[in-house]
């Protein structure tokens, strides 16, 4: 019987949501340890209003870039060693679309709280009303953009003994464009001017990422795999 | 065609050709750099703004060209080894990736050592050096990642992938003067038709870039042979080939 894509990819990303929240220190660590980095922040170079909202946008960004990539090397990993991602290549349901919606579930336990807290962290290091906007826009277009290319590198070297330092290695580079984008609009917002332009380049990443990452990803698990 | 261009896969083949193609690159390669260079440093006038210190674009550009010139022959590789899964171009793929390292470097330090006295600084967070900087990054996660499998195939493989996505990367350095308004100066070379610059330093620029472009075949044959040779040193053709004790394909 053939399943409609749909329905894979829902019963996928069901499956990967009722794993992660199972265990959930995976999903709260990696949310804490955003929070302390940006805490470190104000304490390490001062707490003076000015500095520290000049310094927001790229603190925030930053923090979000390195607690996407604490949990991504678990995104294959359990599957890899218990054997469910061999049955996943070898079954007739197109690779792609069961790994769209790992990387969606990977971003609703990742990119999703990140999202959700920020606010409240803008807040700590003084940003205005525009700036605190254009953080949440920012992070809800370029969150998914950060777990498709985290995606890549957890798939790249998922068949590894230690793979966790070189996924950083290679998807931090890959990061940066998006990371000057972002902090660019935020600072924009922040002084009123616009900063459309940035978010559309940002989404056109994201439209971009989405359509080649999952084929990326997959032939990349099959390497891994085989 | 196909049968023609088929043999060349092999192992031995491509080994042999290399040999084969390595001296006359690097024959060629030798003589436009010698003249290129002497000519650029030596005898090219000067600028009239930028004096003497303009003599390191005959080093910084064809550089800075050729790292890009190797990642989109890598680019190219790495297609080939998915789409066809041919051996050799995955081969090829780490044989050039050090040298890529290389051009950038040298792109990177000369044109350092330019805008110390031309921008009064030695680094700016500037589009295309950052770009050129995060190439340089990209390079060294492709052999990173290379040298992390025990097994070269997969490894080979990965790399591939890897390469490929990191080519999103060269349109951005590539464009990055035009879309972005930046310190570093806009392309005077590559427009075709009529160069915004002196004919008499336009020369000796383009043998250099032409010299740098051999440079990389024959380094890339060279490398390409000790790959070869990494990879099959179980086979007998080099077993046969090291016990005959002459470098015969040579």
């Amino acid at each position: 019987m053939a399943l409609s894509n749909w329905a894979v990819y829902s019963a996928t990303l069901k499956r990967d949501l009722k794993l992660a929240l199972r265990q959930k220190v995976d999903v709260v660590n990696p949310l804490f340890f955003y929070v302390l980095v940006i805490i470190l922040f104000p304490i390490g170079i001062g707490p003076e209003p000015d500095l520290l909202q000049r310094v927001a946008p790229g603190v925030i960004w930053i923090a979000a870039l390195l607690s996407t990539l604490l949990g991504v090397e678990k995104l294959f990993k359990e599957d890899y060693d218990d054997g469910v991602l061999e049955q996943l290549i070898l079954s007739p349901v197109p690779l792609p679309v069961v790994v769209m919606a790992k990387m969606t579930a990977h971003w609703c336990t990742s990119g999703l709280p990140i999202i959700l807290i920020s606010p409240l962290l803008a807040a700590f290091l003084n940003v205005n009303a525009s700036g605190l906007l254009a953080v949440i826009l920012t992070l809800l277009v370029a969150t998914p953009l950060l777990s498709i290319i985290a995606a890549i590198g957890a798939a790249l070297t998922v068949g590894l003994q230690k793979g966790g330092v070189l996924i950083s290695l290679l998807v931090l580079p890959l990061n940066i464009p998006i990371l000057i984008f972002a902090t660019s609009a935020v600072d924009n917002a922040m002084s009123n001017s616009p900063y459309n332009g940035q978010l559309a380049v940002l989404t056109a990443f994201l439209i971009l990422a989405m359509m080649l990452g999952p084929f990326a990803v997959s032939s990349s698990l099959k390497v891994s795999v085989s | 065609m196909w049968k023609w261009l088929h043999p060349w896969a092999k192992a031995e083949k491509a080994y042999q050709l290399c040999g084969r193609l390595s001296p006359w690159f690097g024959i060629i390669c030798l003589g436009l750099l010698v003249t290129g260079s002497v000519w650029g440093l030596l005898f090219a006038p000067p600028d009239y703004q930028q004096g003497e210190s303009v003599r390191i674009i005959y080093i910084h550009v064809p550089a800075s060209i050729l790292s890009m010139g190797a990642y989109a022959a890598m680019t190219i590789a790495a297609f080939i080894a998915l789409v066809w899964q041919i051996k050799m171009s995955e081969l090829y793929i780490i044989a050039v990736a050090p040298i890529g390292i290389g051009f950038t470097l040298i792109a990177l330090l000369t044109g350092a050592a330019w805008g110390k006295p031309m921008w009064g600084t030695w680094w700016v967070w500037d589009a295309r050096l950052t770009s050129e900087l995060i190439l340089l990054f990209i390079y060294i996660g492709i052999l990173a990642l290379y040298n992390a499998f025990e097994d070269k195939n997969t490894a080979g493989k990965a790399v591939s992938i890897f390469t490929l996505v990191g080519s999103i990367n060269l349109p951005i350095i590539h464009y990055s003067v035009v879309w972005w308004n930046t310190l570093h100066q806009g392309a005077t070379v590559s427009k075709m038709g009529k160069p915004s610059m002196e004919m008499s330093m336009y020369w000796p620029l383009l043998m250099n870039i032409i010299g740098f472009g051999f440079l990389l075949a024959y380094l890339g044959c060279v490398r390409m042979q000790n790959q070869i040779l990494l990879r099959e040193k179980h086979r007998p053709w080099v077993k046969k080939m090291v016990m005959e004790g002459d470098n015969h394909a040579v």
